[in-house]
């Protein structure tokens, strides 16, 4: 199938999406456009892999032209190589998550404006990851926009916190639609011409490219979620049904990525080469900030969404880490970093799907997202465990998974840059290195935090002591269960078949110093080579005289079972006992502190009749994110200020806005005729 | 081949030296308190009779009780494997930079700290996050140090590190050798669970971090997670050790080179252990909240040898 | 206390041990497990002492007797250990823990009652706290007489069971 054929399949198939979700009825809607969904995503697969293998570029001009006569040129659908990453990514974790759908989804999640908004959704992600020009770059992020809003207000009958979160949401997409929108204004009036070859080709430099550069960069660094712009993620993402917060968080943020990387590499390389360490430190930031936060809260998806920020922190960290090395003139080890931020971009997307979607099983199963409140899962719902236990191998970067490979890559590439002559990798290269070993320990930390509070030891609460059983509840809940596992197996195929990954997404950025390896390992020329099988063989290889000796063992002295824990010898243990989520966090609440700013009330209240003895102590603790409290909070008390000034403005009075009229006439006609 | 017989070697003579080194650690502790102790090969009875108890498994509890001893134990045992001890060749193929050799490491962690999660009691859960936190804590000093060894040596392949520091005398002893030695040296306690990190031998639950995690394993589970531990502390010291001393190690098959590096390298990491022991005796365990700022101090010891290595060219 | 004067005190008290007595001989009648020989954990159970016998426990584990060098250690979980060395009479509510504690040590086990307390009630028996003596709950398989016991007696006790 040619690119083109591929994205005239996925226009057909988010229109028969469409109509099948008007058109059927409720008993049947799930399966039918969630199957249309599903076929977007494979098309977009395979629009993807020809994007990348395919020479020449295909080309889908459409020739709508923009009423008004703006002299824009046609639209156009091209999609690069690296266009064609993205859509491959789009497509399998839409293809996953539509069928994940087809299970999951119930009540407004599952209804006519649910589900057409899933394949809009789908639509304007593969539009933009394809598009070859500005208008249609920007149509596909307002489609993806509105359906993500749409689809995130599914459930504000049901729970209050929607509202709010799609507020913010859908302020900020727009304000970064804003801020895009102005900078690409700014580029193509400068090279006069939309289209992104040209805009390549005219080399823009200046102050005009410097602004439309921040403008550009601030548009995607909001939908990428990067520090400080990330506040919506984490309210956004938790609110949303667990299928479209997988969509969310591991292919419509990854668009922010690819943004950053079209604008440093293809379309302002000149302006952005000075701002490598700006886009260093946001990702840098944002990965360490992501994570502590992620760390530290009981919210098993506001966990997920921190941690996206985290991820994409990460690959923005390995942008910049690029733009230094070449900056320096470095360009091999800069490849390499460029490579790892595609790797990351990859294996993010992998894990995080089926993250997301065991966080929707454990939501549907039991009703609670608290992680204090869940616990010994593993024995109910199997499937999920296994499944969110590979995929939190893989948030935590463990061999053979797919963060494994990536983090690897990205690490060769910090270390094998020469800071000797030159001052600035000097100190950005350890200082990068050093708070990139802080975000992964604290993944570690954060993914076993939330394997093992949700999944092992005994339920902390009625709701998880009986959940629903895994696969018989509902009916296609057997979908559920395949797509979390498809997922898993990519993330244990994306860390085996790293070499080959690597090789591809390295052809595809034009770099030749990455090969795969004999045993199918991933090779970088004159640096080192990570061969996850030959790791494998070794580990069998010493497992094996431990396995003899198992069995020898266990022939002799079998095991045990008594009926409790040891636990100190107490019988009135209770799971209320256990240590939860909030309490293994703790010590990192104490000791970043200062980063945190946790606000804490203790209340005490004493017997009426007497002073001394305690009748009552409450005591809260809460950790919110501190960027929303010292930025974002006084910002929006300023403009409700503002708004409430402005307000009196218009006061009714006939004569006043006679005032305005007159006076905005006089303006007009002054600009008119300035010559 | 050669390389694969070596390694083999290697990881034989690790295994069969690992309890003498804590019954080494033991005895030179006890001497130093005034006791007799129990002798050197006090360790080697203690797995034995393990191995003969059984195991226990409370009911509710699920195959994380039986599958990380043997996920700590496998793990440990690779990084054995790819650590320079005895040899510096490494198995062809088979990836052995730092990172993969921390990422190991790791799995070992996160191992045990399921398994206390998975007990369900109190301590379990205190124990794994007190152990997941200063092992984040110490992630930076890991791989800030072993980056400013591998700067002279533009690789960082841990047994090119100590190929080439052993090759050029003069390297070893520089300011940026000795600062990335000195952190590594906080690194290993740390990981290790060693005083004033933690208390290998305290029985007040509270001031437990290793030993809480495995309270409830018994029998033959408790022999893999002491077995486990104990090689990692003789991978990790001597990885230590043969950073500070990189001389003696074989790199060829011909016996003698191999039976001197064996030799050289028990010797190497028993007089570690016991300086190490003996250090312990004169430390009292610090607050758990005062652990990040000596791990915040070796990290910027470990930065300083960062920028040192820089300007030494 | 700063480490040269302790590395002086050290260096002056050099080993304060008392010399081992002769191991103590095998009762035939009551064979201990082979596979506890040269290695015994010790998981200390205090039912209801009034602390005489752990002062006795704690000299025989400390620098003067040294059990240790005979193989004995004290752990801190029923699940480490091989033998529980209970004091003190039982009391009501230490019942149900002891019967745990027991329950919750792997097998070949050995339950040494220290003290006679833990043998007959001692003092207190008849008291309204107490609900009987050690051997009324579980099987004890070696008794250490005394109030309190002396440390060597503890020792030659714990060394029966290692055979060293």
């Amino acid at each position: 199938m040619t690119a083109v054929g591929g994205l005239v399949t996925v226009m057909t198939l988010t229109g028969l999406a469409v109509v099948l979700a008007f058109v059927v009825p409720q008993r049947y809607r799930s399966l039918a456009s969630g199957g249309a969904s599903m076929g977007i995503g494979i098309a977009g697969i395979f629009t993807g892999i020809a994007a990348m293998t395919s020479v020449p570029k295909a080309v889908l001009v459409i020739p709508i032209a923009i009423p008004g006569g703006l002299g824009l040129d046609p639209l156009l659908l091209s999609p690069t190589p690296l266009g064609g990453v993205f859509c491959v990514v789009v497509g399998a974790v839409g293809a996953v998550a539509a069928l994940y759908g087809i299970g999951y989804a119930h009540g407004p999640a599952a209804s006519r404006s649910g589900w057409s908004a899933f394949a809009v959704f789908l639509l304007g992600m593969l539009i933009v990851a394809a598009a070859g020009d500005v208008v249609s770059f920007l149509l596909g992020w307002e489609t993806m926009a509105i359906a993500s809003t749409v689809l995130l207000l599914a459930d504000h009958a049901v729970r209050p916190a929607v509202r709010p979160a799609a507020v913010w949401y859908a302020v900020m997409t727009h304000l970064s639609f804003l801020s895009l929108a102005t900078g690409f204004a700014l580029v193509a009036s400068t090279a006069h011409s939309t289209t992104f070859t040209q805009i390549a080709a005219a080399h823009i430099t200046g102050p005009t490219g410097i602004a439309a550069f921040l403008l550009l960069l601030v548009g995607f660094a909001t939908k990428a979620g990067l520090v400080p712009l990330h506040v919506w993620l984490p309210r956004a993402h938790p609110e949303a049904p667990s299928h479209v917060s997988a969509l969310m968080s591991a292919a419509m943020v990854k668009l922010g990525v690819y943004g950053i990387i079209l604008l440093t590499g293809t379309w302002l390389p000149d302006v952005s080469r000075p701002f490598a360490i700006l886009v260093l430190a946001l990702g840098v930031l944002s990965g360490a900030y992501g994570i502590l936060q992620a760390s530290i809260t009981s919210d098993l998806k506001r966990l997920l969404a921190y941690s996206t920020t985290e991820n994409v922190g990460l690959a923005v960290t390995a942008v910049g880490v690029g733009m230094l090395l070449s900056n320096a003139g470095q360009d091999a080890v800069a490849a390499i970093a460029l490579v790892a931020a595609l790797l990351l971009v990859v294996s993010h997307a992998a894990f995080k799907t089926v993250l997301f979607l065991g966080a929707g099983t454990i939501l549907h199963a039991t009703g609670e997202r608290d992680l204090d409140r869940l616990g010994g899962l593993v024995r109910s719902h199997p499937v999920t465990a296994w499944t969110f236990g590979i995929a939190a191998m893989g948030a935590a970067a463990l061999p053979v998974t797919s963060g494994f490979g990536a983090e690897w890559t990205l690490l060769q590439a910090l270390v094998h840059g020469d800071g000797r002559a030159n001052i600035t990798l000097a100190l950005a290269l350890p200082v990068t290195l050093g708070l990139m070993a802080l975000t992964i320990g604290l993944g570690l930390l954060t993914f076993v935090k939330a394997f093992g509070t949700a999944f092992l030891a005994r339920p902390r609460s009625a709701a998880a002591a009986t959940p629903a059983p895994e696969f018989t509840s509902m009916p296609g809940s057997a979908a559920m269960g395949v797509a979390q596992a498809i997922g898993a197996l990519a993330v244990i195929g994306l860390g085996l078949a790293v070499g080959p990954v690597a090789t591809g997404l390295s052809s595809v950025l034009g770099y030749t110093g990455i090969v795969t390896s004999e045993l199918g390992g991933l090779r970088l020329v004159t640096i080192g080579v990570l061969d996850p099988y030959a790791l494998g063989l070794l580990a069998l290889g010493l497992a094996l005289p431990v396995a003899l000796l198992v069995l020898v063992v266990r022939r002799r002295v079998p095991r045990r079972v008594t009926d409790l824990a040891w636990g100190c010898g107490g019988a009135r243990t209770s799971p209320r006992m256990e240590y939860t989520a909030t309490s293994y966090a703790e010590p990192l609440v104490r000791v970043f502190g200062e980063a945190l700013r946790p606000t804490r009330s203790l209340e005490v209240s004493h017997l009426a009749e007497d002073h001394v003895l305690e009748n009552r102590v409450a005591f809260a603790q809460q950790v919110t994110d501190i960027v929303e409290d010292r930025w974002y909070a006084p910002a929006v008390g300023w403009l409700r200020f503002a708004g409430d000034q402005a307000r009196r403005v218009q006061n009714g009075s006939i004569h006043r806005y006679l005032g305005f009229s007159f006076a905005a006439l006089v303006v007009v006609l002054i600009v008119v005729t300035l010559p | 081949m050669i390389a694969t017989l070596l390694v083999i070697v290697q990881v034989v003579v690790a295994t069969a030296i690992t309890p003498l080194l804590l019954g080494v650690m033991r005895q030179v502790r006890a001497r130093m308190e005034g006791r007799v102790g129990p002798g050197v090969l006090q360790p080697y009875r203690d797995v034995r009779k393990l191995l003969a108890k059984e195991p226990l498994r409370a009911d509710g509890s699920s195959g994380v009780l039986i599958a990380a001893p043997l996920v700590l134990l496998v793990s440990s045992l690779m990084v054995v494997a790819l650590v320079p001890l005895v040899t510096t060749a490494n198995i062809p193929a088979v990836p052995n930079d730092l990172f993969v050799v921390v990422s190991i490491l790791l799995i070992g962690t996160v191992a045990l700290a399921l398994l206390g999660l998975d007990a369900g009691t109190a301590f379990g859960g205190m124990g794994s996050s007190r152990h997941m936190m200063i092992a984040a804590l110490v992630e930076p000093t890991v791989l800030m140090s072993v980056y400013a060894l591998s700067i002279p040596v533009g690789s960082s392949t841990l047994s090119k590190i100590v190929v080439a520091r052993g090759a050029d005398v003069t390297r070893v002893v520089t300011p940026a050798g000795l600062l990335a030695v000195v952190a590594l040296v906080v690194v290993v306690l740390a990981e290790t669970g060693r005083l004033p990190v933690d208390n290998p031998s305290t029985h007040l639950e509270l001031t437990m971090i290793h030993e809480s995690m495995i309270l409830e394993s018994g029998g033959r589970d408790l022999a893999w997670l002491e077995v486990g531990s104990w090689l990692r502390l003789t991978a990790l010291l001597g990885l230590v050790v043969n950073l500070a001393l990189p001389w003696g190690l074989a790199d060829s098959a011909q016996p003698l080179a191999v039976l001197v590096a064996v030799v050289a390298f028990i010797v190497k990491l028993l007089v570690a252990g016991a300086l190490v022991a003996a250090a312990e005796v004169f430390m009292a365990k610090v607050r758990l909240f005062k652990v990040p700022e000596l791990l915040a101090g070796s990290f910027v010891l470990a930065f300083l040898a960062v920028t040192a290595s820089y300007l030494a060219g | 206390m700063n480490p040269f004067h302790l590395l002086k005190l050290i260096t002056r008290a050099g080993r304060f041990a008392e010399p081992a007595p002769p191991a103590p001989a095998a009762d035939a009648e009551h064979p201990m497990p082979q596979s506890l020989r040269g290695s015994v954990q010790v998981r200390h159970v205090d039912t209801g002492s009034c602390n005489g016998c752990e002062i006795e426990i704690g000299a025989a584990f400390g620098g003067v007797y040294d059990v240790e060098r005979y193989g004995a250690r004290l752990v801190a979980s029923p699940r480490h250990a091989d033998v529980l060395a209970v004091t003190g009479v039982v009391t009501h509510n230490m019942v149900e823990p002891l019967l745990r504690t027991v329950e919750a040590t792997p097998r070949p086990r050995l339950v040494i009652a220290i003290g006679d307390c833990a043998h007959d009630c001692g003092l207190f028996a008849g008291a309204y706290g107490v609900a009987g003596s050690v051997s009324d709950f579980v099987d004890v398989d070696l008794e250490v007489p005394g109030c309190p016991p002396r440390p060597e007696a503890i020792v030659e006790a714990l060394r029966r069971v290692t055979g060293r």
